[in-house]
């Protein structure tokens, strides 16, 4: 007997078991799978909120299981598996490392429900979720280019893929568009969570200049670098890192998992979960603006909100001509607004930032 | 007044009583944090020590060990042989990455090409990758007299960049939309390392590791470059004059532990990881280091060890999900066997003597 059919035929049997102790007890077994510890302050931090809520939501009638600090590849697989062996009815995989396993995995469950973070590859039973946190990042790109007096704005960049290459683009149009003089000077951390590099890159780009420090890494490391250099200001990066408020954090972006995991915690329950693509932004409140501090002139400030409203209400985009890649071609004509496969595959800098993409 | 008094022999019995004794004590000291989290303290222990091997779903945890013990077992004994020397090859993981690179690199070279040969290619290419990436701190250890303990682990951190580089770079999956990772050699059928038998957990890196133990077996318990690995460590001025050469004996155990290093890598990637990812690496070097020295340097003690460790890596994720322990709890865990395996080993040469020091 094959492996497939093997795994199928007990999951069909723990399916049963599971189904009789759902109409038992009416609880529906939720698993997570996270790729950093629960108290990393950022990315896995806040996927563990939203799995708190689905609890607290459902009460007893749902049941969650998480493991932590899980390595992408064959020890995902493992983990999975055994949640989905252990009776889990949806499960959560969130990192991006996990796609290839998800698929894997959820073929061999054909009964159990799986949703992956930032992925591109589903199935029937495999849905996707991210969030458009380029929209956050142009808000900040608008008071960095207000608050920067040395016109240089310093970003430590995780790994130079899409996600990270679109956030750099995003808050560089903004900044550009309220200070033309400005400059952007980007460091590849080469990691999601790792304080120790996270804080060399911040003070390299301190040292260089940089009085605003942006991140896509999930540490307050930065934060930290950026307090003891003084006069630099920093953005909170997954969660709201509000102890470094009001300076040096002076706003945030905040991943807001809960209202999607409880919904789709809900459709299960309900059983009309089908595979989907979800990608929700600042409208949805997937995004989260973090709140800005007095540091920041009421005006910005309110520019910042003025800004953030229009993206949530859809009026304004902010990837819209006209805009030139690096090189020099064009990117989007006067008024035209990039679509969501460009986005989501986008691997080249607008015009006027400096420097390679390397690879 | 207790002192510690050096025995005039080693003492037989406590070398083999030591894992034992750790394991034990690992289990109990580990069970009293467990219950200062707040969990119960016996079933936390079972959870990790009986599920994967006798509970209800042990059928597919079994295979899994395999999978996760192999790896750190065909590591392990190349370490061991350079341990057994005094020489210190601390740089495994990076050798491991390395032999990963280079395996997966002749295989994604042949894409789509399907034949038999892509396969055996791929494991030369694995192990000349791991052999090479030792080499470098050999070569400057023998010509130069570097510290082979600080270059090959520095070359550990070489190494994790060149692997993000492949990553986004040159390996990159051309349908992967601009995301790094290279293609998924799970879906290539000639560079696939599949199950052997399915549902066996069985693959082609299980199977080298099987005989890298009986290999390292008789290397030391038969052969010449054998007794010349066991005579350097434990008397090396005896070793120069029974005329072993220590320059070709370093070369060869660093050589080893490089070349079993990167065909762990490559069985690896081509078979339960599947593709060359920026976090392939999950630390097996490091934890290698753990399995042989808990193995008493002993290939059979090696294999029994890196099944314990793989045991303790499945328990403790089935104890995190079915109890809610922490996954630091887990780390402290393993950890604690590392100490408590050297605190123990110390009674190997030393004994406890109670008492006044008597007057000479």
């Amino acid at each position: 007997m094959k492996l497939s059919t093997l795994l199928a035929s007990a999951a069909l049997a723990l399916g049963l078991a599971g189904g009789a102790y759902a109409d038992a007890h009416g609880k529906t077994k939720v698993g997570f799978v996270f790729v950093g510890p629960v108290g990393d302050g950022g990315w896995t931090y806040e996927h563990n909120q939203g799995r708190l809520a689905v609890e607290k939501e459902f009460g007893d009638k749902v049941e969650t299981v998480f493991v932590e600090s899980v390595a992408e590849g064959p020890d995902s697989e493992r983990v999975m598996t055994q949640m989905a062996l252990d009776g889990a009815d949806l499960i959560f995989t969130t990192s991006f490392g996990y796609m290839d396993p998800t698929i894997n995995i959820a073929a061999k469950f054909p009964d159990v429900k799986f949703e992956h973070a930032t992925g591109y590859k589903r199935a029937d039973n495999v849905s996707t979720y991210s969030a458009r946190f380029y929209e956050g990042r142009a808000i900040q790109g608008h008071i960095a280019g207000k608050m920067t007096k040395s016109n240089v704005i310093g970003y430590i960049g995780s790994f130079p893929i899409p996600e990270v290459i679109r956030g750099i683009n995003s808050a560089y149009i903004h900044a550009k568009k309220v200070n033309p003089d400005v400059e952007f000077k980007i460091v590849w951390a080469y990691t999601w969570f790792d304080p120790a590099k996270e804080a060399d890159a911040a003070k390299v780009l301190i040292e260089q200049g940089a009085d605003v420090i942006l991140q896509h890494t999930d540490s307050t490391a930065p934060q930290a670098a950026a307090q003891e250099a003084g006069n630099v200001i920093t953005f909170g990066q997954a969660s709201d890192m509000a102890q470094y408020a009001p300076m040096p954090r002076v706003s945030s972006i905040i991943d807001n998992w809960a209202p999607y995991y409880i919904a789709r915690t809900k459709a299960v329950m309900d059983g009309t979960w089908t595979s989907t693509d979800t990608w929700d932004g600042i409208g949805a409140g997937m995004v989260g603006i973090g709140e800005i501090t007095d540091a920041v002139p009421a005006e910005v400030k309110e520019e910042a909100l003025a800004l953030k409203a229009s993206i949530a209400d859809g009026s304004y985009h902010p990837f819209t001509g006209p805009l030139k890649k690096q090189d020099g071609s064009d990117f989007l004509a006067e008024g035209e607004t990039a679509d969501d496969g460009t986005l989501a595959g986008m691997n080249f800098y607008v015009e006027g930032i400096t420097g390679d993409i390397p690879n | 007044m207790i002192r510690l008094e050096k025995r005039p022999q080693p003492s037989q019995a406590f070398s083999w009583a030591t894992p034992l004794l750790a394991v034990l004590a690992t289990m109990f000291f580990g069970g009293l944090l467990f219950a200062a989290l707040g969990k119960d303290p016996v079933s936390s222990i079972i959870t990790i020590f009986w599920e994967p091997l006798f509970g209800s779903n042990a059928f597919y945890y079994r295979p899994q060990l395999l999978i996760k013990g192999a790896p750190l077992v065909l590591i392990a004994i190349g370490l061991s042989l350079g341990f057994k020397a005094g020489i210190w090859n601390i740089g495994a993981e990076g050798q491991y990455i390395i032999g990963a690179i280079f395996g997966a690199a002749v295989g994604l070279a042949f894409y789509p090409a399907q034949s038999v040969f892509i396969f055996p290619l791929m494991i030369l290419a694995g192990a000349l990758g791991g052999w090479l990436w030792a080499m470098i701190p050999a070569v400057l250890k023998v010509k130069f007299g570097t510290n082979e303990i600080l270059v090959s682990l520095m070359l550990v951190y070489v190494a994790e960049q060149f692997l993000a580089s492949m990553a986004l770079g040159v390996l990159k999956n051309p349908e992967g939309f601009g995301f790094p990772g290279s293609r998924n050699l799970q879906q290539y059928a000639s560079a696939h390392n599949g199950e052997l038998i399915a549902g066996s957990g069985m693959h082609w890196g299980v199977v080298a590791a099987f005989i890298a133990v009986i290999f390292a077996y008789v290397l030391l318990a038969r052969h010449r470059l054998g007794f010349a690995i066991r005579v350097t460590g434990e008397a090396p001025r005896a070793a120069k004059f029974s005329g072993v050469n220590p320059t070709r004996l370093v070369l060869f155990c660093m050589g080893t532990s490089g070349l079993l290093a990167g065909l762990a890598g490559m069985f690896e990637v081509a078979g339960p990881a599947g593709q060359i990812t920026i976090d392939f690496n999950v630390g097996y070097g490091f934890t290698a280091i753990i399995v042989a020295f808990l193995g008493r340097l002993h290939p059979i003690g090696i294999l029994l060890a890196g099944g314990l460790m793989a045991l303790t890596y499945i328990g403790g994720d089935i104890a995190q999900s079915q109890l809610g322990l922490p996954a630091a709890a887990i780390q402290v865990f393993q950890g604690m066997l590392l100490f408590f395996l050297l605190a123990f080993d110390l009674f190997t040469n030393y004994r406890l003597r109670f008492g006044h020091r008597e007057v000479a």
